[in-house]
């Protein structure tokens, strides 16, 4: 019994921990059914489950607006942010040159430094300068602060990526006649794609779920995260729960659909 | 996309004229003369650092000389990028593209090039290699040796005037090593294109090319025929890295006719001046293992012998090896092909004389270091 | 999410080979092509994080104007540092402490899990892979929220104990553990993810040797499977200290009053103190350049310079 639990220690506590992992989504996903009468706060043991807050999950005022609000951002910071990382990728890894050091360092004390410390000096900037060229707080102070901390992120993976790559792959290509376009675009850039892909996918994931950074520079503009916390105090519509629930659900099968695509390319004859 | 705009035509013997690369003040390759005639199948052997894969990436056009000019016939190749030459290269470890079916591989060179029947190349030199049944799968899918002959076929399919391949077989095990030097051998004598095969196991440069030439220190050693190379070394680094040899190190005290007189350690011998790279003065002195005779007794007949004492027998099947200590401390390495006819039965601490025929002696230059080198790199 | 993996692993992949590998040779007029691939993306680093993070220190050394609060002129005052440090030390312990205790949590439990997943799960590898990727999906805010209903005084565990009397205070929300838990849930995966990518990279056959050496499993742990795997808990352990340190929602959501963090106290400086930008920008600043220190002590001390 001893021996038998000694080989499954590992295998017992990661299911264990899986278990942790989950026992919040599974509570958020609970509580979408709550047919509640004042707040989603506790279980109504009168009203039965309902299906109400599935079926109109923009219900509660301005839930919807903050997850489009959610959604813009965070394709607009994701594109930017994957662009600007990938192009500083290339240049890290791929080129020699003066201040490739401190480049490296630039790129990786934002990592480094706590949210709340960005979010306060983005804000100081945001209402010491920005506001004078009419930038005032809001949608696009929220989108500069996303992609500002995503690149960082974006430039580690496709960076890992890169020099994961043998450069005699790169050569192979020019000895078969590619000139420097040709094998950029044939052999290296299809190669590193998938970091690339990756490092979006993060940067999404990042942007749309930042709440410290994006508190600080939001003004009066809603994201979904904040949505949850300002209404946090009044409870939270079981909207959220429902909406929080979907993405959980609709970036799950993205990820497996992903993965069972990659294992029957790799299988197939 | 046609990016093979400035690609040159070229054809005719591959030629290096004091060719050399330096990386800092580390001379890889050090004023390098070479000429590879047309349609020949070319080894550079040498140990590791030793400046052979530097030179064939010179060669490709994936580095550019410090000095020198490589050309192919009277075309100046130097300076032109590696999309530019006809020469194409077997990478080491393959360098396929992972993310292309084997067909597409092998098409990759000729579709840069705007062939329109690029495909049907591809699949006819699959068939030359023996893979074509594989056109569709990914590299990752496919075995070493099967890899190795896309990597083959990919290079092959252009045409090259001149194919390079990187220790292109150092990836397999021994019995499939074998397999693929026969047919590597049999493609190059089909295809009449000039390959040069860059190795550290002299075994497969002697199987495989026409011509070897020895690189060491950024220059060559020696360059000839297998069998010559072996016959005669030239120096101490190729008698022991081309082969072993048993070198002993003294003076020239004497001529005998058409034969150097030297006595080396303590014992006088004999070489045929045609084989005495050294005439006089300081000289190695070297005969191969396989030369070298045990005996119980003296020998009666001709030849140059020294009594010995066996330090160690090992047994290896068609020969014997023996370890032969001599007076003078060096230990000689003598093999003794297993015939029908009387096996030697010898043990440890045995007295015994080694004997050889000097037709088969040679001198080289001394060189310590290299001799030292060679013995490290091959042991 | 699996990119942070990388994070940790990058050692040693550089094209090392014969004969120099350098990159593709560039055409003497193609020397301006790392520039301009650094420029966009360097100069948005410049302006919203260098930038910000200069006029943050401008701030924190301003000086108030005496009886106009919410008003102060431009000054080289370090006071704001001193009042900063003396009267906001409990939350600055706090935070350290706290960030400390959830790195330790999660590392438990995450070590585990990772070894589990790169040894022992076969092919289930990739589904508790996702599954660890998986919670990150629904908000971080709405699952810190469900912590606390789950843990609330009238929630199923805080009454189930309570019902045993094995709950000492009476409850588990409002305390320092809660926050503690909280911290150690949020940065799990962000633990996990790195230790798994060093395991994975880990040759399973080297362990086995190293258990043919030492008969003893923990030996075997302590001197071969946690060696091979230390870039991986480097790289996770900053990236569960530094956010848990910066953070201030777990402590918002499930602390009471008496366990605030230095998150909080910038935070409420900011936003409901009249005349707190000073102190605010003083408190960031120091919370930065503390945890800016200790990482690259932390990485000059394991030698993992492959994080820069």
């Amino acid at each position: 019994m001893i021996r038998w639990l000694q080989n499954r220690f590992a295998i017992i506590v990661a299911v264990l921990v899986l278990l942790y992992l989950f026992l919040p989504v599974a509570y958020t996903f609970v509580f979408s059914f709550n047919n509640y009468r004042k707040s989603n706060i506790v279980w109504n043991p009168q009203g039965s489950p309902t299906l109400k807050h599935w079926q109109d999950p923009c219900g509660a005022p301005g839930v919807c607006d903050a997850l489009v609000t959610s959604l813009q951002i965070g394709v607009i910071a994701t594109v930017i942010a994957t662009v600007l990382g990938t192009m500083l990728a290339f240049a890290l890894v791929r080129h020699k040159f003066r201040g490739r050091a401190v480049s490296n360092v630039l790129v990786f004390v934002p990592m480094a430094t706590p949210e709340i410390v960005l979010g306060a000096s983005l804000l100081t900037i945001f209402v010491q300068g920005f506001s004078r060229v009419g930038l005032g707080l809001g949608f696009w102070t929220i989108t500069i602060a996303h992609i500002m901390f995503c690149v960082s992120f974006v430039v580690v993976t496709v960076k890992a990526r890169l020099q994961s790559l043998d450069p005699r792959i790169e050569e192979a290509a020019q000895d078969l006649y590619a000139g420097p376009g040709s094998t950029f675009w044939r052999v290296t850039f299809p190669l590193v794609l998938p970091g690339i892909v990756g490092a979006a996918l993060l940067a999404f994931s990042l942007s749309f779920d930042d709440f410290i950074i994006t508190n600080f520079v939001s003004g009066n503009e809603t994201t979904f995260p904040k949505f949850v916390y300002v209404s946090y105090l009044r409870g939270i519509p079981a909207q959220a729960n429902v909406i929080g629930f979907s993405m959980f659900v609709i970036a799950l099968t993205l990820v497996i659909l992903g993965q069972l695509i990659g294992n029957a390319r790799r299988s197939s004859k | 996309m046609a990016t093979n705009s400035g690609f040159r035509e070229a054809t005719g013997d591959l030629r290096l004229e004091s060719v050399t690369k330096a990386f800092g003040d580390f001379r890889a390759v050090d004023d390098l003369d070479l000429v590879v005639p047309r349609g020949s199948f070319f080894a550079l052997l040498g140990p590791s650092g030793c400046g052979k894969t530097t030179t064939l990436r010179m060669v490709a056009g994936l580095e550019q000389p410090t000095s020198g000019r490589i050309l192919i016939g009277d075309t100046d190749l130097t300076g032109s990028r590696p999309y530019e030459r006809p020469v194409n290269t077997v990478f080491q470890s393959y360098a396929l593209f992972p993310h292309l079916t084997i067909r597409d591989n092998v098409a990759f060179g000729p579709k840069r090039r705007g062939q329109k029947d690029a495909m049907e190349r591809a699949e006819e030199t699959l068939r030359l290699v023996e893979v074509d049944h594989l056109a569709a799968r990914k590299p990752a899918q496919l075995s070493g040796g099967q890899q190795q002959r896309v990597a083959l076929a990919r290079a092959l399919v252009n045409r090259p005037e001149v194919l390079l391949l990187d220790e292109p077989l150092g990836a397999l095990d021994l019995k499939l090593r074998r397999q693929l030097q026969v047919e590597l051998k049999r493609i190059q004598t089909e295809v009449g294109l000039t390959f040069i095969h860059v190795t550290h196991d002299q075994e497969e440069a002697m199987t495989m090319a026409d011509t070897v030439a020895v690189m060491n220190h950024g220059r060559i050693e020696q360059m000839g025929a297998p069998a010559d190379l072996y016959d005669l070394p030239r120096t101490t680094f190729v008698a022991n890295f081309v082969g072993r040899s048993n070198l002993g190190t003294g003076r020239v005290v004497d001529r005998d006719g058409d034969h150097l007189v030297a006595e080396i350690q303590g014992t006088k011998v004999k070489v045929p001046l045609a084989r005495a790279g050294v005439t006089d003065g300081e000289v190695t002195f070297g005969v191969r293992p396989e030369k070298v005779r045990v005996l119980r007794q003296p020998p009666e007949t001709g030849g140059d012998d020294v009594k010995g004492i066996v330090l160690d027998v090992s047994f290896t099947g068609v020969a014997t090896e023996y370890l032969v200590r001599l007076p003078s401390g060096a230990v000689w390495s003598c093999y003794e092909q297993n015939l029908d006819v009387d096996p030697i039965d010898l043990h440890r601490g045995d007295d015994v004389w080694i004997s050889w025929n000097p037709a088969h002696a040679f001198t080289v230059p001394v060189d310590e270091a290299a001799a030292k080198a060679a013995a490290e790199a091959t042991a | 999410m699996s990119a942070l993996a990388h994070v940790g692993g990058t050692s040693g992949t550089t094209g090392a080979g014969p004969a120099g590998d350098a990159p593709p040779q560039e055409r003497a007029g193609r020397r301006w092509l790392p520039y301009l691939l650094l420029l966009p993306g360097g100069l948005w680093l410049l302006v919203f994080f260098v930038v910000p993070l200069l006029q943050l220190f401008t701030v924190s050394i301003q000086s108030q104007f005496p009886g106009y609060p919410g008003y102060y002129y431009r000054d080289v005052n370090f006071s704001n540092y001193l009042r900063a440090l003396t009267d906001f030390a409990p939350q600055f312990g706090r935070s350290l402490l706290f960030a400390a205790l959830a790195t330790f949590f999660a590392f438990a439990l995450a070590y585990p899990l990772a070894y589990a997943m790169a040894f022992k799960a076969g092919r289930w590898r990739n589904i508790m892979l996702i599954a660890v990727i998986a919670p990150f999906f629904t908000s971080f805010i709405l699952r810190t929220v469900a912590w606390r209903q789950i843990l609330a005084d009238d929630g199923p565990v805080a009454s189930t104990l309570n019902a045993l009397h094995l709950l000492p205070g009476g409850r588990i929300t409002e305390t320092a553990a809660a926050v503690v838990a909280g911290l150690t849930y949020n940065f799990l995966p962000f633990m996990v993810l790195p230790i798994y990518a060093s395991l994975e990279r880990a040759d399973a056959r080297v362990i086995e040797a190293g258990g043919d050496l030492y008969a003893n499993g923990f030996t075997t742990f302590r001197t071969v499977t946690l060696p091979m795997s230390m870039p991986g808990v480097i790289a996770g352990t900053l990236l569960t200290f530094i956010p848990a340190a910066g953070d201030y929602v777990n402590a918002e959501l499930l602390g009471s009053d008496g366990d605030k963090m230095v998150g909080n106290v910038i935070d409420s400086q900011f936003f409901r103190v009249l005349g707190g930008f000073p102190t605010a920008a003083a408190l960031s600043f120091t919370l930065m350049a503390l945890i800016l220190a200790m990482v690259f002590v932390y990485i000059r001390r394991f030698g993992t310079e492959e994080l820069l």
